[in-house]
Formats: C-alpha cells, structure tokens, sequence
C-alpha cells in the first residue's frame, strides 16, 4: 500500500506542482522517487511532527495540496492539537498519510501500534479518515484526497486483502464496497484485516454459510445505506478492525444504524478489547493472538448463526 | 502625541472596553503588545483593509492568541471592520472570541489560542513565498512565556535550516506569565544568545518606544538567509498605572471603580 501510495502520488505531483510531500524524517528508500523527481515538491521536516503539521498548514493556506508522511502515531497523534486547530479548523487541504495501520509494526512495541487512530481522527470535524484494504482503493482514495478540500487521514496497513477489484468496478468516494455476495451475514471490515475477512467468508462459504463482505474504505463519511440494506438482506452484521472497539469502525457503523432504526438480528465487533499489547509478533501473529484473524471471525460468525438458529427453531 | 501614539490609545480603550463588557481575561497580555500592534499597522506592515486577502499582503499571525481582543481593536481602528462590532467580543453569539479567530472576521489572518502553533504556519507561509518568488512577509507575535512550548523550538530550528528571511518573529518579553514571572517558571535568559545560536538574526527593542519600535519591526530581511527575532520589551498591563507589572491581571476584569480608573488613564494619555 505505501509503495502504491507514493506511486500514485508521483503522478499526480508530476500533473500539479502545487502538491507537496512532507516526511517527519521516515521513508527510508521509499520516498527517494519522489524527492529526485520533484525536489521543489519534497521536505523532510526532521523528526518534528508538531511543525510538520503546522508547515504544512500553513503551505496549504498558500494554496498548496499538501500529503503529510510519517508512520503509525507520529503522524497524528503527536500533533493532533496542530490537525484540529490548525489545519482541520482552517480547512486546509492537509492530508495525512500514516504509514502502518494497526500491528503492522507490530514487532517494534506499542509506541508504533496505531491502534486508536481511528477513533481519535474521525472525532475531529473537517476531518475524513480513509482506510483502504488494497493497492486499488489505495490509490483512490490517494486521488480523492488530493482533490477534496479539508483534511484526509489516510491509514495505510503492510497487509493487504490482495487485489479486489472486480472486472468493470468503478470506485465511488463514499460508498461502500461489495466484495463479496452473501445472504447469511454482513461483514464489514476497513483495512489491510479485510483480507481475513475474506479468509473466513471462504471457509464458512465451505459450511453452507453465505456471508457478504464489504470493505469500509471511507470510515468517514460513512455509507450508512449499504450497511442498512446489508443488515436487512443479512440479518447479522460484524464489523472488523485491528483497532480498539472503543469507538473505531465497529462504533462508527453501530452509532449510525442505531441512529436510523436499523437493528440487525446480531451485531458483533471483532476488535482488539484486550488492552495495550506487549506480547512481540508480526502482524498475522499478533491478530491470531487478540482473536482478529480469519478464524477468530469465522468463529464470531459460527456462534452468531448457530444461535439464530436455535432461536428460529425455538 | 504621534499618530502611533494616539493609534495605541485607541486601541487600549477599546480592549478595556471589550474585556470589562465581555468579563474576559488577558488584558495585561493585550496591553504589553498594543504598541507593537500600533506600529505594526500603522507604519510596517504592507496590508489593505479595502481588500484584506490581497495577494502580496504581509502575513501577520497572533501566537499568542490569548490576546485577541488587541487584534480586533487593531484591525477596527485601522478599517477592516466597524469599531461597532468590538461592543459584540466575548457575547453570546459573536464572532470574536477571546482567543483570536478568522472566522468571519476580516483582517485575522489565522486563529490561534493554544500556544506554540503559530510560528509552524508562519514559517510554511514564509516557505510558500519562497517557492512562490512572492516578496511578501510573514510576521508572527509571540509572548515571552510561549516559548516554553518546544513546539516553537521545532520551528525555530526549521526556519533557520531553511533560511526564511522573509519570515520575522516577534516576542512581547512582558516578562510576566500567567502564574508568576518568566524567569521564575522557566527561565528564558539568556534569551538573545538562545535565538542567535539557532541560526536567526536578532533585534532588541523597547517595545513601547514608536521610533525604536519601529525600525526594529521594519528590519525583516535585515540578514539575507536568516529570519529575524524582534526581541521587544514591553511592560505587562502598559498604560494602566496598577495594571502594569502585574500577574494579577493576566486573568482580572476590570470591573467599576478599577474600570472607570483605567479608562480615566487611558483618556488623559490620549
């Protein structure tokens, strides 16, 4: 994903001179393209996320487009005060990239575990908060973001579910993806994780469970009308992030559909509840061992159907 | 009396008005900075309150945000706005806040209110004029007890290593911060040496004498490559004898007999 990110941000930055690119001193290799190419397009703050911000804000009251860059928190919680007073309040086209969702640095320890991201970033006004599950929606959403006036917080995750894009499929700013049909179950994931989604729904596929998948690139805005036609089609919704439940995807979706009446036969959030982790591991490992990875969804989907079920029987 | 002179009377009024009506805070902050504003829109600084966003005009950025009713004052007295609408600051329903906001109003470049946030814009600004071959300026006003927050190091440092001539801060050293004095919280001095010694090029004023003051503001630019300091020092609570020097009046109203002794003061001096 970050690889595509900067990929698509080269060309955009080669069409428009006013997009600027500015790392908090991360990118090793991954940005030299771009810095060779379009020197004049290209800063490395230092290690100061507090003035990266700010810079960038105020370039973009100069009429700049501007991508701020650096991984897991850095790039917003460190400067979270300069993105709502500063850029988010002035409505500035900042966008802020991060790079490493979730446990994608899980091995380097909590302090690059972006696990509240989402939470923190769509609770700010002017604010839209982006999480793509591949290298197509990727490099979308990049473009919408360059587009779009205000501020982007776009969370780019090492995993990807691989390559969804159907033959013909178009991509719609704030509209949900179907990527996969299904009748039983809806389960809507954001994130590199909705490649575990798509794991389980083959293996409950294998039990005569048809589960529907949909990718939630834009967590905000939220495509509340898919997930309510889902849950009426379905009759059971799980959510899936590698994020706290504390107010991420899970909380967005419930917060939206219980506001319009909508009340799904189940509702389940697979997401991290157990705290900060300090066990070492790799992304996969760590989301087998906080209960996020194909099994564990397939698992949360099994027990939820069976017990409808019963309750029909009954 | 000078015309700036009479100008940061003016201004003085206005803010005691503006606090004691809206039972606000912060007229010490605003008053050890009126001059500098005076001066600044007066004589410096290169704007237009016919066209307030003209495209050369010099960028100004309160910092220190907490002393906004001095830069609504400012921009009344100098025709962004009407003097009427100072009479709405800190109402319900206003626009103008006590921490110094854009919204709706002309003239305010960018708000602010927690400190430490200023200096980063002004210097992506500064950076943009650069790119841009625009020969504007940026200025951006900062107290003394402001720059505890590392934030402005982050900025200071970068402005430096870019070389933003174009770019000028200004510090309001009233030497007073909101609990007790400057050097007793967190000691600044030797504060020449700290800016020299990130790379700016630095002025000392004082920053209530007008041809002093105003030199000291025009000398952006002065070091090619370099940004400038105007380290001005100010006295807090300025123009009101029992406001002056004083913590008390970081936070107090001046509310009846304080009030109407303030503006008696103000009105004999101007």
């Amino acid at each position: 994903m970050r690889d595509t990110f900067i990929k698509r941000l080269c060309e955009l930055a080669e069409e428009d001179p006013a997009i600027m690119l500015i790392t908090g001193d991360l990118g090793f290799k991954v940005l030299d393209e771009f810095r060779d190419r379009f020197p004049k397009q290209f800063l490395n703050a230092g290690i100061a996320e507090q003035n990266m911000t700010g810079l960038a804000t105020g370039l973009a009251l100069e009429g700049y487009t501007v991508f701020t860059y650096s991984i897991a928190n850095f790039t917003f919680m460190r400067c979270l005060e300069q993105i709502r007073n500063d850029a988010a309040y002035h409505d500035c086209n900042v966008n802020v990239v991060s790079v490493g969702g979730g446990f994608s640095y899980g091995s380097l320890g909590i302090s690059h575990h972006a696990t509240e991201d989402l939470t923190i970033m769509r609770s700010l006004p002017n604010v839209e908060v982006l999480a793509p599950c591949d290298n197509w929606e990727t490099t979308e959403l990049t473009t919408e973001m360059a587009k779009r006036p205000g501020v982007s917080y776009l969370r780019l995750d090492k995993s990807t579910a691989g390559e969804t894009q159907r033959p013909g499929e178009t991509f719609e700013y704030g509209k949900a993806r179907v990527l996969r049909e299904g009748s039983d179950v809806t389960l809507a994931g954001a994130g590199g994780i909705v490649g575990d989604v798509l794991k389980a729904a083959d293996a409950l596929a294998q039990e005569g469970i048809s589960a529907r998948v949909l990718s939630l690139h834009t967590v905000k805005p939220l495509d509340t009308d898919t997930l309510a036609s889902a849950c009426r089609e379905t009759g059971g919704l799980i959510t899936v992030e590698e994020h706290t439940i504390e107010g991420g995807l899970g909380g967005a979706v419930a917060e939206a559909l219980f506001e319009q009446g909508v009340q799904p036969g189940f509702f389940h959030r697979v997401g991290l509840r157990a705290g900060f982790s300090s066990t070492v591991g790799s992304q996969q490992y760590l989301r087998s061992v906080y209960g996020l990875d194909a099994n564990a969804i397939a698992d949360a989907v099994r027990q939820r159907v069976e017990r409808r079920k019963l309750r029909r029987a009954a | 009396m000078t015309d700036l002179e009479s100008l940061a009377q003016r201004i003085r009024i206005h803010v005691l008005r503006m606090t004691s009506q809206g039972g606000s805070s912060h007229i010490g902050s605003a008053f050890s900075m009126v001059d500098i504003m005076a001066a600044l829109y007066g004589r410096v600084l290169n704007v237009d309150p016919k066209n307030p966003r003209k495209a050369n005009r010099d960028r100004f950025i309160l910092s220190k945000g907490h002393a906004g009713a001095a830069v609504y004052a400012t921009l009344a007295e100098c025709g962004f706005f009407p003097v009427e609408w100072l009479k709405s600051h800190y109402q319900d329903g206003s626009y103008l806040s006590g921490h110094v906001s854009h919204k709706g109003i002309p003239g305010v470049e960018f708000s602010t209110g927690s400190l430490g946030h200023g200096l980063g814009v002004a210097a992506g600004m500064a950076l943009a004029a650069k790119q841009k071959e625009e020969s504007h300026r940026v200025v951006c006003l900062l107290s003394d007890g402001e720059c505890d927050e590392g934030s402005n190091w982050e900025a200071i440092l970068f402005a430096a290593h870019h070389k933003l001539d174009n770019l000028m801060a200004i510090i309001d050293y009233n030497k007073i911060q909101s609990l007790a004095p400057v050097q007793e919280t967190l000691a600044l001095e030797p504060f020449t040496d700290k800016w020299r010694s990130f790379g700016w090029s630095v002025v000392e004023t004082d920053g209530h004498d007008f041809p002093q003051l105003t030199t000291a503001l025009g000398s952006c630019h002065q070091q090619a490559g370099q940004p400038t300091v105007v380290i001005a020092h100010t006295t807090k609570g300025k123009g009101v004898s029992f406001m002056e020097n004083s913590v008390l009046w970081h936070y107090r109203t001046a509310r009846g007999d304080e009030f109407d002794a303030a503006l008696r003061e103000l009105q004999k001096a101007a």
